[in-house]
């Protein structure tokens, strides 16, 4: 329990993706022309934004101490749903989306905190349930989304100069965010991670809180899904593979502490926008055509991020140990 | 707490026979002669060389790598980048015995690399894991999620995502061969299962991978040195990874990095929930995790055989996970 | 002072002409899977009084406070608090009811503000979203009545223990508590921050709240505390001013003996000539974190040497870093002619130590495991020949001392966790004794085990060292270490206060070192 050490670790926390994050848009500011032209930056957004839905739902979840493997299945089982239903108007897609969100989120609650079954194994069968589901109900191909509703505008349209994805992504943010720090579910939450035993013998309602983290985790998967249907035109029940650990090394990127208690919405965000600059910088770098990395780069960058900021919180848990023995 | 260790009543007396016990038990068993029964009755041309000659081969890889993935089990951890490294000694192999990493003297020296390099490749990650988990005492789901993440990318920019098509039969022979007209892949399940399942039983090894999983901070009491039993278990699973890599590959005639060992994870810690190991650690079965996957394997015949879609498949196999492992705590509380 | 008389000042206190106590407890009855734990225990507690609740190990004060808490369901007996019959759920329904509890291990959340430690649970609300500004305050407020002063945004583990707890407290007040019970609050506190909390409860006190104030260290009692009441067994033994009762009343009263001069007739010659050997084990000086600051001790061959001290003087804590379990921070640890050689449990196994630990299902037994398995966990790689076991030896030597302790199972192949208590104890004995260890460490080796068990274990160990074996036992029952030990090192508060040998190995003198330390207990036992 040392101060100082603690301070170095909320400082990483709060600022280390945040200046790196500066750092990565100054150099490719530098280093690229247009990395900072209107059409990157947009684009940028747009199709990150689904990503920061779903890591916002993850971020709860490892706050509480658990963790949510379902959600790529889960978004893509919300594509499916919306794309099938995106024919009727906007409004049936999207709610038709969240609502098999929900649907996943709310099975992985009565598992986790009814069945108590440990939330890793839980997720982990849901991810094959939802993805199941998806690739049922869409008869294992794509289904395209019907551009006479304006049911794609949820992905592709603007508002105020702004990507309609982005806006939503940011709403759900802000919400998070106010959620998080100005409501006493949003303190529980934290609490939990901090020492489940301790916020139960405060008398906090552990059981009905980690229910509500999961369905909401579910229901950004959801939503998420919706904007991927509207985003490329047809509801995927493949895609959304190996989002749940992009989820994961962005929220762990952003500070969030992985066995719970610690974390802020803010840099989980910052983690995306870190994790999908990577990616976008990867591009306009075989651009140049000094070099040629292939996408693939990604993922291996991604590890060892994950690997840095991981190592890092253990050495310091570590190092608190010893000093409070 | 002190009080309560002595107000606690004496264990209970004699073991009386446990219906739940009972079916946590022998209920893999119990749940694979019903799955056998009920194909015999209604799918067509189930008791046919045929039949079994497909399970066995679907069978294999998952159950080679839930064997590793059970000894880890039984410390009490778990690993997740079974299918990575998979994809990553499947991305090698290819490229030792193409020549592609560096001139070969000899084609037979290039296929005798192209087995041992992938292999002990995959193994050194698994050690990587294990380091991990116990030097930097990284909670095991999350320091195996690193390699899980990075496992398959590494394997993607080795080949640059290319397919990589071969027909070797020297080589391929670990994956398509055939010994008295046994698929080579079965008989080497078999020998892995036999020989993890003996060492479980027999060595101090095997003993004191579930005296760390019952109670860790007892067997280190005990003199057992926890942190080499656990890198060695971790190692051991990447080792075993690294061959069902292998397999897949030859079995193919292609490494596709994208595809080798993909969601195995998630099919070998099924194994290994359904065949009755405590995924809490310190009791494991071998055998039962062999059942394990069968059972699963078998369910998807079913299905399949019926006419059932795939995807729906895989809801089952949801269910029948969650529902393991909830008889499980249901028994062992 | 008898069970009678303490009795009768109880019901004095009563019915007397004095303000209604805050809270009563009477005739508690509380059985554990038929065994009691309490028997018809009492407890009083006045308004504004701070009350001492003291026993040893297994005396009924965790099972007494948690029935007051809601955490068990007394089985007869009543409680009265403020008055009115009170029997609580759960803890939360306690804590509305104005009954506060501040654990041992702190229990709030290190990583969230101090505002959030103090407030979570009954947040304040503004337009629906919470008031930070008035919660801050609120915290500030609650802790300036402490004369703390300190930034509330930070995270509760950026401030040292004792503010910690004084976190706890405020959040405990913070509920309007009236009466806060304290769960031995000192155990990870310094001299100083001790003495900060002893204001807090003075100001408590002086604000009209009632504290229960469980503690090991019986200086702290008298520094804090006005009353006492001592529990022994499950039973109320006594109740009383402290200012009446000296250390060594409470000491006997807690162990429960009565201060005749018993002198035990066992030293023979076995013990004068383990007397001329050297020391297998000679611990000079070891400190280990706070528990530990100076202890010395040895053993001896062919001797069972006493390690005695009341809760938390330290003994576990110093053979476990003898064992090589933790790590120590001075010391000298000579065993079997080398120093401190020993790092890890496998270094002392290797050089001939051997441990029970005192929890037997936390660091003793692999439940799942059978008795077979148990019993040659640590002989293992002998057992082996490249690593694989050799299991007719096993058998035999299982079979061997199944027999030899007396073992009651079912079978070598039966699970430890279906044996009793002292069976499980007897398989983690010969654990070590198919080691042929120099030196066997028994941290609590009787306790939560029957009667029966309890002599034959005893008896076992007595012949064992009557072998040559070197014995280092650490027991709570008096009567127990007296009886088995020829030398006795008694600890208080982490040093050793006294080592007494030959004609003072007795209660009395025990007794006497536990509750004033060296200089008294010489007086003591010779004068």
């Amino acid at each position: 329990m040392n101060p100082t050490t603690l301070k170095l670790f909320q400082g990483i926390g709060r600022y280390g993706v945040l200046l790196a994050l500066v750092a990565l848009i100054l150099f490719g500011w530098v280093r690229y022309e247009n990395f900072l032209g209107a059409f990157n930056v947009l684009s940028v957004l747009r199709y990150n934004s689904m990503f920061a839905l779903v890591a916002l739902g993850t971020c709860f979840v490892i706050i509480t101490g658990g963790i949510d493997l379902s959600v790529g299945s889960t978004a893509a089982l919300g594509s499916v749903v919306a794309a099938l239903l995106s024919p009727y108007g906007v409004l049936p897609g999207l709610l038709g989306g969240l609502a098999a969100g929900l649907a996943v989120g709310a099975c992985n609650a009565f598992i986790i905190t009814r069945l108590n079954i440990l939330p890793f194994i839980t997720t982990l069968a849901t991810m094959l349930a939802a993805s199941g589901c998806a690739l049922l109900l869409a008869g294992n191909q794509s289904v395209s989304v019907s551009y006479e509703s304006g049911f794609t505008e949820l992905g592709q349209g603007d508002l105020l100069g702004f990507p309609v994805p982005a806006w939503i992504a940011l709403v759900a943010y802000l919400v998070g965010s106010l959620v998080l720090n100005l409501t006493s579910f949003g303190r529980t939450v934290l609490a939990i991670g901090g020492n489940e035993d301790a916020a139960r013998l405060m008398g906090l309602p552990a059981n009905r809180v980690k229910a509500l983290v999961y369905l909401a985790s579910g229901g950004l998967a959801g939503l998420a899904g919706v904007i991927l249907a509207a985003q490329f035109g047809a509801g995927q029940p493949i895609e959304g593979v190996g989002w749940e650990l992009f989820a994961i090394a962005a929220v762990v990127v952003g500070g969030t502490l992985l066995t719970g208690g610690l974390g802020s919405v803010g840099s989980t965000l910052a983690g995306v926008l870190l994790l999908g600059l990577i990616f976008n910088i990867l591009n306009f770098e075989n651009g140049l055509g000094w070099i040629s990395l292939s996408a693939y780069w990604q993922s291996v960058i991604r590890g060892a991020f994950l690997l840095l900021v991981v190592a890092i919180q253990a050495r310091l848990s570590m190092r608190n140990e010893e000093m409070a023995s | 707490m002190a009080e309560s260790a002595t107000t606690l009543p004496p264990a209970q007396g004699a073991p009386r026979f446990d219906i739940r016990l009972a079916l946590t038990r022998y209920g893999a068993w119990i749940a694979l002669a019903l799955l056998i029964l009920v194909n015999l009755a209604i799918t067509p041309n189930f008791a046919t060389w045929q039949t079994l000659n497909v399970n066995l081969t679907q069978v294999c890889t998952i159950v080679i790598v839930a064997v590793g993935m059970t000894l880890v089990i039984a410390t009490g951890g778990i690993d997740l980048s079974v299918g990575a490294l998979m994809a990553i000694a499947g991305a090698l192999a290819p490229l030792i015995f193409l020549g592609k990493l560096f001139p070969l003297p000899h084609p037979a020296v290039g296929i005798a690399l192209a087995f041992v390099v992938p292999v002990l490749v995959a193994a050194a990650l698994g050690w990587f894991n294990g380091w991990l988990v116990t030097r930097l005492r990284i909670q095991p789901i999350i320091a195996t999620l690193v390699l899980f993440i990075a496992g398959r990318g590494i394997a993607q920019v080795f080949t640059n995502g290319n397919l990589q098509v071969f027909n070797l039969p020297s080589f391929q022979f670990i994956g398509l061969g055939r010994v008295f007209g046994i698929p080579f892949q079965a008989i080497l399940m078999v020998v892995i299962v036999a020989a993890a399942a003996w060492m479980l039983r027999r060595t101090v090894f095997g003993r004191q991978i579930l005296a760390i999983g019952g109670n860790e901070k007892a067997a280190r009491l005990a003199g057992i040195p926890v942190v080499s039993v656990k890198q060695r278990v971790y190692l051991i699973s990447g080792l075993l990874s690294g061959i069902a890599g292998l397999i897949v590959i030859a079995r193919n005639s292609a490494a596709d990095a994208n595809l080798v060992g993909l969601g195995m994870e998630l099919d070998a810690i099924a194994a290994v929930a359904v065949g009755g190991t405590l995924l809490t650690g310190g009791r494991a079965t071998v055998t039962g995790t062999l059942v394990g996957a069968l059972i699963i394997q078998l369910v998807r015949y079913t299905l399949l055989a019926n006419g059932v879609p795939d995807a729906a498949a895989l809801v089952a196999k949801a269910v029948i996970i969650v529902l393991a492992v909830w008889l499980q705590r249901q028994s062992h509380r | 002072m008898s069970t009678d008389s303490a009795l009768l000042r109880l019901a004095e206190q009563i019915d007397g002409p004095f303000m209604a106590p805050l809270l009563t407890m009477h005739g508690i009855d509380k059985r554990f899977a038929g065994i009691p734990a309490l028997r018809a225990a009492e407890l009083v507690v006045e308004k504004g009084e701070v009350h001492a609740l003291i026993g040893q190990n297994g005396a009924g004060k965790s099972t007494m406070i948690k029935i007051l808490t809601g955490y068990y369901r007394k089985d007869a007996g009543e409680v009265l608090f403020d008055g009115r019959p009170a029997e609580f759920s759960s803890p939360q329904e306690a804590q509305r009811a104005g009954i506060s509890t501040i654990y041992q291990e702190i229990n709030l959340v290190p990583y969230r503000s101090v505002t959030e430690n103090i407030c979570l649970g009954r947040e304040k609300r503004r337009f629906g979203f919470l008031d930070w500004p008035a919660m801050h305050a609120e915290a500030r407020a609650l802790l300036a009545r402490f004369n703390i002063d300190i930034d509330v945004h930070r995270p509760l583990m950026a401030y040292p223990t004792a503010v910690q707890q004084m976190v706890a407290i405020a959040r405990a007040i913070g509920f309007e508590a009236r009466l806060v019970i304290m769960d031995e609050p000192t155990s990870s506190l310094d001299e100083r921050e001790v003495e900060v909390l002893f204001g807090v409860i003075r100001q408590l006190k002086a604000a009209g709240v009632s504290v229960i104030f469980v503690s090991h260290k019986l200086d702290e009692l008298y520094a804090v505390c006005d009353r006492v009441t001592i529990m022994r067994d499950g039973r109320t033994v006594q109740v009383a001013p402290l200012a009446e009762l000296s250390r060594l009343d409470l000491v006997t009263a807690m162990l429960g003996r009565e201060l005749t001069q018993v002198l035990h007739d066992k030293h023979n010659a076995g013990d004068l000539e383990s007397e001329a050997r050297e020391p297998v084990l000679k611990v000079e000086n070891l400190a280990v974190s706070r528990k530990v600051r100076d202890v010395s001790f040895e053993v001896r061959p062919g001797e069972i040497a006493g390690l005695a001290g009341l809760l938390g003087a330290g003994r576990t804590e110093s053979v476990r870093a003898v064992f090589g379990a933790d790590k120590p921070d001075a010391g000298t640890v000579t065993f079997a002619g080398s120093a401190n050689g020993i790092a890890a449990p496998s270094d002392a196994i290797q050089a001939g130590m051997g441990f029970c630990s005192e929890d037997r299902k936390l660091e003793g037994i692999i439940p799942d495991m059978s008795v077979r398995e148990n019993l040659t966990l640590a002989l293992m790689p002998q057992l082996a020949r490249r690593g694989i076991v050799d299991e007719g030896r096993s058998h035999e030597i299982v079979d061997r001392f199944i027999k030899r302790l007396g073992i009651r199972c079912a079978g070598p192949e039966q699970r430890i966790r279906e044996l009793s208590g002292g069976n499980q104890q007897k398989v983690l004995l010969a654990r070590w004794l198919c080691m042929n260890p120099k030196l066997l460490i028994l941290d609590e080796p009787t306790r939560g085990i029957d009667v029966g068990a309890k002599a034959e274990i005893l008896s076992l160990i007595r012949e064992l060292a009557g072998q040559g074996l070197g014995v280092l036992m650490i027991s709570s029952e008096l009567e127990e270490v007296v009886e088995a030990a020829s030398r006795i090192f008694v600890l208080r508060d982490g040093y050793t206060a006294a080592e007494l040998k030959g004609d003072s190995v007795n209660e009395q003198s025990v007794m006497a070192a536990m509750a004033h330390g060296h200089e008294d207990a010489r007086e003591k036992a010779h004068g």
